[in-house]
């Protein structure tokens, strides 16, 4: 693409990625989650595809490693479901919430401000849903692109 | 008049009365009509899963089993794009 579109990438491409960590962070505290923050992620990463094109971006990032992320997030998914089994009473079940220990604290009922230290297991299943669907939108998009930018199939 | 024409035709003034049965039978504006999950939910949440958002609560750790389900639709529509375009890398 041209220069005046690769600087807005430049620029853009902080900011994107920050806002999306920050909605996947804060998931348990604001509006949206590991899903909507990891789409923001990879809507991210897509326009660093449209600005310098699917084979530079592959040079630099391997889809074996971000299809080894996806598999990670998902691991990481139902292993904290199956330790809520384990711990707690049910699959999926909260074993962290009003533990005190880690994501322990239990809010004031009511409005309250938003303490980060809270939600027991929530946190932790939003930043492994992220991590699972920041790598898998980006390697669905970056390999289709690839696939459509050359000419042979080999 | 083609067949085509007419099957067209006919399907969508289906699908309009349809509608329109549904849009009548819908209760009215700010009377929801069951809210006994709505109200145990807002009242138990800040208690149950110590978390003050109550969508990411219900996603989560109600209904956790609900997103196991959309992370196994995004984990097959990834294997099978990747099964799909495997051959096009050198």
């Amino acid at each position: 693409m041209t220069k005046i579109v690769k600087t807005t990438a430049n620029i853009l491409f902080p900011f994107t990625m920050i806002f999306g960590l920050y909605v996947i962070a804060h998931g348990h505290l604001t509006p949206g989650g590991g899903f909507q923050g990891g789409a923001i992620v990879a809507s991210g990463c897509a326009l660093l595809l449209v600005a310098y094109g699917s084979p530079w971006v592959f040079d630099h990032i391997k889809d074996k490693r971000l299809a080894t992320f996806e598999s990670l997030g998902a691991i990481g998914f139902i292993t904290i479901g199956l330790l809520g089994l384990i711990f707690g009473a049910v699959f999926f079940g909260n074993f962290l919430a009003g533990s005190g220990s880690l994501f322990g604290t239990t809010p004031a009922t009511g409005s309250t401000l938003a303490d980060f230290n809270t939600g027991g297991v929530l946190p932790l299943m939003n930043f492994a849903v992220g991590v699972k669907v920041i790598a898998g939108l980006f390697v669905i998009i970056l390999v289709m692109a690839y696939a459509s930018s050359i000419k042979e199939w080999s | 008049m083609e067949k085509r024409t007419v099957a067209g035709a006919l399907a969508f003034s289906i699908v309009v009365v349809f509608f329109l049965f549904s849009i009548f039978l819908l209760h009215p504006f700010g009377k929801p009509g069951q809210v006994q999950m709505d109200d145990y939910i807002i009242t138990h949440t800040q208690n149950e899963t110590g978390t003050n958002n109550g969508v990411t609560s219900v996603v989560f750790d109600y209904r956790g089993f609900d997103t196991l389900g959309e992370a196994t639709i995004l984990f097959s529509a990834v294997a099978g794009v990747l099964l799909l375009f495997r051959r096009v890398r050198h």
